[in-house]
Order: structure tokens, then sequence, then C-alpha cells
């Protein structure tokens, strides 16, 4: 079983806690002067996204988790499972819902996402930083404005919702931030 | 030199040969620096200087010494050498010859720490007060404090608590009545999760875990807050006084929820500054930590007559963050450890 010692602590480092695989995010050294050392760290569980704290006296170890980012290309849906492939291997794997989450609105085949894998299975599927997608239905466009003020909806064709300017039509294939899911641009044909 | 070595190898990229403090808090460490020395002088203490590299190192468990090795006339072997943590042992030997109050600003160096209030070498001011006992030298670190960071920010009356004052202010436990388990149940319930690793033999590792994760970041807002009379198993290098329980006559200085000092009616008793040397040694092969031969010549000293007096350590470099108002030290250092 591998092990990091508090000394290896760092943003990032993947270890097992209560069974759950986390991830550090920060780590503080805390000593009183003639005491006990620690370290106080804030980790994200990757199973449920909560970010908890916990404190180790300093030179405890903890389990490592074998979690891994890869990055994989979508294929499709079978209403169960979203299935993606290693673009190098061709090995193909299964993400249930709790993986893909919120992100499943954003897949669209054949765009490579981020897939982080714990002891080989999908625990997080994070979709690329912007997609194309193409308007299946919105307003009609109101031509000449480009103000970009107001807005209105739009459905692109993986189902999301977004607002759009008012002169995006149906049809029209258009660039979203998937972070922030917003609109950032009209895409280049 | 001139520009004819190696060109860059690029790992300096981030400009890490900078300092990592700006001019205006390097001209600040200097003015305080020289504000301490002009208080000090003002008072008649004799500045000293004791040796960083030491044939003894501190016995103490929770604080590790870098060594290093001598070669040369005198031990053509080599001997093991210690980089001081603290000058408390030479200066201890100076008062016994009969030095009067003294101070001194030195660097020291502990293994192992490093974080935003930590640094493996920093800067002490550490000073004796012959005849003084904690509380009178609680006075005098005040006084320092005061007129160290007059200009820079001005504080409220400063708030005096024992230790289990503050435990039970703020936590609600009494840290030397509750054992190992009820320390736990104390953390638990104000949410501190932990790792497996504090044990439930030990109730100071607890005490410790709950001061400083708990307690501290209540202490030395907009004031100085000092806590005295610690836990008897906690007295390191101060006197016990008796009675239920004993307490250890020892304070710390807390300002911006960050320990500034620490200092002691210091233990003058030969026999029992042996035995806690013994059992620090008993507790480091205990635990696998290196072992560390006791400083013979202090417990000569010692022998020999340290007069009546207290002590204590103030760390410059954190004393300059709250006189500047910096959350992390290398903001007030040239060169901490990562660019040294």
């Amino acid at each position: 079983m591998a092990t990091y010692s508090t000394n290896e602590f760092r943003a990032g480092l993947k270890v097992i806690l209560d069974s759950d695989p986390f991830a550090i995010i920060e780590n503080e050294f805390v000593k009183p002067g003639k005491g006990q050392a620690f370290s106080r760290v804030k980790l994200r569980n990757l199973k449920t996204g909560r970010v908890v704290d916990r404190t180790f006296k300093s030179g405890e170890s903890v389990e490592a988790a074998d979690v891994v980012e890869v990055q994989m290309q979508y294929l499709y849906s079978d209403g169960e499972f979203w299935h993606f492939m290693k673009p190098d291997t061709f090995e193909q794997y299964g993400a249930d819902a709790a993986a893909v989450g919120d992100g499943a609105k954003w897949l669209k085949e054949q765009d490579l996402c981020t897939l982080t894998l714990w002891n080989d299975v999908p625990l997080i599927v994070t979709p690329p930083n912007f997609v194309v997608l193409r308007v299946t239905e919105t307003d009609p466009g109101v031509r000449g404005d480009t103000s970009g003020g107001g807005g209105k909806p739009a459905t692109l064709e993986t189902g999301a919702v977004v607002r759009v300017p008012l002169f995006i039509d149906i049809g029209e294939r258009i660039r979203v931030d998937t972070r922030t899911g917003e609109y950032a641009a009209r895409a280049k044909e | 030199m001139s520009g004819a070595g190696p060109p860059p190898r690029g790992e300096d990229a981030g400009g890490s040969w900078r300092p990592s403090a700006s001019w205006d808090v390097l001209r600040l460490r200097a003015a305080l620096l020289a504000r301490i020395r002009s208080w000090f002088a003002a008072r008649g203490l004799l500045e000293v200087e004791t040796p960083v590299l030491s044939a003894a190192g501190t016995t103490d468990p929770q604080i590790e010494s870098f060594t290093t090795r001598y070669c040369g006339p005198g031990a053509p072997y080599g001997r093991t050498a210690y980089l001081h943590t603290s000058p408390e042992f030479p200066m201890k030997r100076l008062l016994a010859a009969g030095s009067g109050s003294i101070y001194q600003i030195c660097r020291v160096f502990r293994q192992g720490e490093a974080g935003a209030h930590h640094n493996p070498e920093f800067t002490l001011v550490e000073w004796y007060c012959i005849g003084a006992d904690h509380h009178t030298l609680m006075d005098e670190v005040q006084g320092l404090i005061a007129e160290v960071l007059a200009g820079s920010r001005s504080l409220g009356e400063p708030e005096r608590l024992s230790y289990r004052t503050a435990f039970e202010r703020h936590v609600g436990v009494d840290p030397h009545g509750a054992n190992p388990a009820q320390l736990r149940t104390c953390a638990a319930r104000h949410g501190l999760e932990t790792g497996a690793g504090l044990g439930d033999r030990d109730a100071d590792p607890w005490r410790d875990l709950l001061l400083s994760h708990l307690v501290v970041p209540h202490l030395g807002r907009g004031r100085l807050s000092l806590l005295y009379d610690y836990p008897a198993s906690q007295a390191s290098l101060a006197r016990v006084r008796p009675g239920d329980p004993p307490v250890a006559e020892r304070f710390e200085v807390f300002l911006d929820g960050m320990e500034l000092a620490n200092g002691f009616h210091e233990l003058a008793d030969a026999g029992e500054q042996h035995r806690r040397f013994e059992r620090d040694r008993h507790r480091r092969r205990a635990a696998g930590q290196p072992s560390v031969a006791p400083d013979e010549r202090l417990l000569a000293a010692l022998a020999a007559g340290l007069p009546d007096c207290a002590g204590v350590a103030l760390g410059f470099d954190r004393l300059v963050m709250a006189a500047c108002g910096a959350r992390r030290l290398e903001e007030v250092l040239a060169f901490p450890f990562e660019r040294a």
C-alpha cells in the first residue's frame, strides 16, 4: 500500500480517507513553538465534491489514492452509461451518471474530455472548457442587433439551455464556456 | 566575476533570485532592529553573542536541530556540531558567570519547520532579566512590543489570561483536568477532524491541537494576549509551581492569532534540569528520533548557580509581520528558505 507522509503533502495530491478518494487543496503547517507540529489540510472528496478540513500530526502517513487524469474522446450514451475512448489505445470506459453529473449537457460525440479515474474506474468527467454546439431552438434572430444586451434563452443540440445575444439564430453554432455555462462567441464556420 | 559564466539554466524563470520582501518592508526590518537595540540600551542590558554552532543541541522532542560536522584541528576524525535552535543554554552560562541582564538578537535554526509562519531559520530576540519572574517579564515584553510597533499600529490594552482560562473561554474544557479522550471529544465537538496519529495516551498533543486550532485564532485581536501558567508537562525550561494542579511558570505572547514570544521563569535547579534532559532523551528514543547529548556545560553552570531570572524569546520576523500586516513570513524576509 503506497502512502504519503505529511512532508509530501501538497495541493493536488490524491489520498484515501475513510475509504473515499480525496484531493488535497491546501496544506498548512501549524506548530506551537514548543509543541506538536501539525499539517492542517483542506481536501476535496472526489466522489461528492464536498470539501473537508482534517488535521494530521506531522510525520503521520496517509494512504495514496490511485487517481489519474486521462484525456478521452466521448463516444455515445446508452442512457445508463456515457462511453469514452482513450485515443491512443482505443480502450473504452463507461462513466455513470454520478461521474458525469451536470457535465452531461455539454457532451458532444468526439469531443475530448478529461476523465478522472480511481482504480481505473471513471470518477469524474470534466468536459472541455469550451464546446461548440448548434442552436436547435430559440426566438428568431434580431438582425443588426449586436449590442448583446438582454439576450434570450437558446436550446443547444445536446439539450443544454444558455442565454445568447438576440442576433443568434436557429442552426448557428456557438462557443460556450462549460465552467460558467455562458455563451462566449459565435463559432467560426 | 563578470558575465563569462555558464548561461542561465532556466531554473530561475520565476525570478527567485530576487528578494521576496519589498524594500519598504526590508527598511522597516532594519528600523525595528535599531529600535529594539536602543530600547535595550536605554535599560542598560548588555548585548551578547554566543555560538551558533555548538557541541550540544536541544533534547526537546518537539524541536529538531540541524547538525553538521566539524573536521580539522582538534577533531581529526570529525565531530558533530549543532546549529543552535535558540541561544538559551550559552546565555544561561553567561548569567551564571555573572553577566547581569543580557539580550541577544540572532538567527536560529529549526529542522522541519516551514510554512506561512515558519522558516527553517529565523531571527530571535532573546533576553534575560535578573530578579524577574514571568509576570514581571511579561510587563517588559509588553513594553518592548508597544515601543517597536509604535508608529506602525496602535493596540488596545493587553489581555493577560491563564492557559486554563483561555481554554475554558474558547473551547469550554479544563486543559489540566481533561484526559486525552475528553480532549478528543472536545475537538470533535468543535468540528475538528483528525488523523489517527495523535494517539490516546498523552494529553499534550491534544492540548496543542486545541490551542493552535481553536484558542490561538481568538488571541491577539487588536491587542496583545499573554497566556501564562502552562501544564507542568509543557514546562520545557520553566520552573514548575507546586499546587493543584502544579503549573509551569511559562508564558506566551500572541498578536493577530500568531505566537510572538515564549518566556519562562527560568528553572535554576541543576538536578531537575538533568532529570528533564533524561526524560526528553527517553521520549526521543521511544519515538525513534535522533539522540541528542545533554548540554553538560549548562548543567555545570546551573550547579554553579543561576541567578533568579526570567527569560523570553521573541520571534522578530513575526513581529515585523505584525508591524506591516503581512500574512506570510516570506513577505518580511529578503530570502526565505525556498530562495535561500
